[in-house]
């Protein structure tokens, strides 16, 4: 992990150098990005129904002037913190926070901003007895219809459906070096490869990059990070990420709620490639 | 009245234009259960159901299409093939060339079947995915194919049935995959709004991202018994834990007594189960007006783009 201390030029970076810059330990998380963006933020625990997962955090705080609810996962910058906040890796009860608070911000006309930086959903016995797949399916479906803006910001890394569980949003930005991956490049590698040393042919193959989504239309905009990466200079990382995540804030704020919902269900409606071939339902 | 919802046939019957495509195969099977050598012909008319141990065999989404009336079911959105949008490779195989012997092997052209049908003369949107293509991985076609049947349920005010085995997203199509997850629910929002019913039945196996999408929201959800369902897979969790995990975990009843599914449902009462749900969504009997192409409506969202 050394050599990504001295900047590089960005286009030199290959997607498996993406990968360790995205998850540097030293990276800012959600918390440091609330607390620096945001002003009297009120953390607000649990799900009602099971318990509080550390590894999902959200609160009512104010930003740029509006009051928002800010979620997000946490990972924790020391092994301590990651220990407690189960390295970012939500439990079901955290995703049922998640969507307890979102309802929350669509009753009281809240605008959603979420950051996503997680490996992926806790894949242990207790999830799945407390049904991991339904945790994750209800933030999407929650998310698909919410009568609120949502803007998602991946900071870190957006492991699969753990990321998109609250990741489904009107505008979805990326930091330079964060990634948004199907698949982790090491369970890709050992599934496609068949060896998990590959992880850095799967993760140019995977194209995980905020660079490769661009392209491929799948996000909005890419933030730009502080030469060399986020881990080098927190601060102004974070402000950048701010000022984006402002901009996009007002725009969505700005549509009627119909209009909203329209623009999103037409933005994930349209994601796919395939070829459609004309005619072939000819046969009688 | 029970005996009113009861099947006089014991066999499903299978898409007859599949026919063309099905493999001869030998005439005994050996049950992966309990080992017992089983004679095809009994097999299926026991709808691949184990005579001796009542072990559910996997079925080709043609073969599942007998679920619905003798007759009934068209086809949709035949004509959206899959394309190979990362141009990806792994040392193995490409992509474009997996796609060709999946193709080749199981006369699909991707993992997800779809159309109208009716069971009893009550007509459903189905969707059926087919776990020998690729183990049934949601990928574009996937996606698009069931997002469309979701929409077009909706519009012909028809409840919508899914039969759900999948390995997750398509790992090969990357985020466009996962996004899938996103697109299909998106699509059943418009089915909730017409006020009308997804259905999902869950069969072996069904893991990852369709385990944590559609079906799992599903306003039904059936399983069928000794299925492996799951958000993780069972060496993923074993690895992490360190520990070997109990006798029927992931299974139908796991799911059943976790409270995460409605019922484990036999396939032989498949179909009278799904009867007496759709007369109680008071579903239409009279059958709609299939559209073969999509509507211009529809078509604006899904360009391909390929
Ligand atoms: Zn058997």
């Amino acid at each position: 992990m050394e050599q990504l201390d001295t900047p590089h030029v960005a286009s030199e970076l290959t997607p498996w150098d993406r990968v360790q810059r995205a998850r540097h330990p030293q990276r800012p998380h959600t918390l440091d990005y609330v607390f620096a963006l945001c002003e009297d933020f009120v953390e607000l625990h649990g799900d009602r129904r099971f318990g509080d997962d550390a590894a999902i955090v959200g609160g009512m705080a104010s930003f740029n002037g509006r009051t928002v609810m800010v979620l997000g996962h946490q990972k924790g910058s020391d092994t301590r913190e990651n220990m407690r906040r189960n390295f970012g890796m939500p439990l079901p009860e955290g995703y049922r926070k998640a969507q307890r608070l979102m309802r929350h911000a669509e009753k009281f006309g809240i605008p959603v901003l979420c950051f996503v930086d997680t490996p992926g959903a806790n894949p242990n016995k207790e999830s799945e007895e407390r049904g991991q797949g339904n945790a994750i399916a209800e933030g999407i479906q929650v998310m698909t219809t919410l009568r609120t803006p949502i803007i998602a910001t991946v900071i870190g890394e957006g492991g699969s459906g753990g990321a998109l569980a609250i990741s489904v949003g009107d505008r979805i930005l990326m930091q330079e070096n964060s990634i948004y991956s199907v698949a982790s490049p090491e369970a890709a590698a050992s599934i496609l490869w068949r060896d998990s040393a590959r992880a850095p042919d799967a993760s140019r193959a995977l194209k995980l990059t905020a660079q490769d989504l661009l392209e491929l239309e799948i996000i909005d905009e890419i933030i730009t990070e502080p030469a060399g990466g986020a881990h080098l200079d927190a601060q102004a990382a974070i402000n950048a990420a701010g000022e984006r995540i402002a901009v996009h804030l007002e725009q969505v704020c700005a549509l009627d709620l119909d209009t909203l919902l329209h623009e999103r269900y037409a933005k994930y409606r349209s994601i796919g490639r395939f070829e459609e071939q004309q005619n072939v339902l000819l046969r009688v | 009245m029970k005996e009113f919802f009861r099947r006089t046939r014991k066999s499903f019957d299978s898409d007859q234009s599949a026919e063309t495509v099905q493999i001869p195969d030998d005439l005994w099977v050996k049950c992966p259960s309990c080992r017992e050598l089983i004679y095809r012909k009994e097999l299926n008319d026991n709808l691949k159901v184990c005579p001796k141990c009542s072990h559910h065999m996997r079925m080709s989404a043609r073969e599942w299409v007998g679920l619905l009336d003798v007759g009934s079911f068209s086809e949709t959105d035949a004509n959206l093939l899959p394309t190979d949008p990362l141009g990806f490779v792994t040392p193995d195989d490409t992509y474009a060339n997996k796609l060709k012997k999946s193709q080749h092997r199981t006369g699909m052209t991707d993992a997800m079947l779809t159309g109208v049908g009716s069971i009893n003369r009550m007509w459903i949107g189905i969707g059926v995915g087919d776990f020998s293509f690729m183990g049934a991985s949601m990928g574009s076609v996937y996606g698009e194919r069931l997002a469309r049947a979701a929409e077009q349920a909706a519009k012909l005010n028809i409840p919508l049935l899914t039969i759900n085995t999948s390995g997750g997203a398509r790992q090969q199509e990357g985020v466009i995959a996962l996004m899938q997850m996103a697109k299909v629910t998106m699509a059943l929002s418009r089915l909730a709004e017409a006020g009308q019913p997804h259905i999902a039945v869950m069969i072996d196996p069904c893991y990852g991202g369709v385990t944590a999408s559609y079906p799992s929201v599903a306003d039904v959800i059936i399983a069928e018994p000794g299925a492996n369902i799951g958000f993780a897979g069972k060496r993923l969790i074993e690895q992490i834990i360190r520990q070997k995990l109990p006798a029927g975990f992931q299974t139908a009843e796991f799911m059943l007594k976790n409270g995460m599914v409605d019922m484990v449902v036999s396939r032989s009462d498949l179909r009278d189960v799904l009867d007496r749900l759709l007369r109680h969504y008071n579903a239409r009997s009279k059958p709609p007006v299939v559209q073969a192409q999509a509507e211009p409506e529809l078509a604006g969202y899904a360009q391909g783009r390929a």
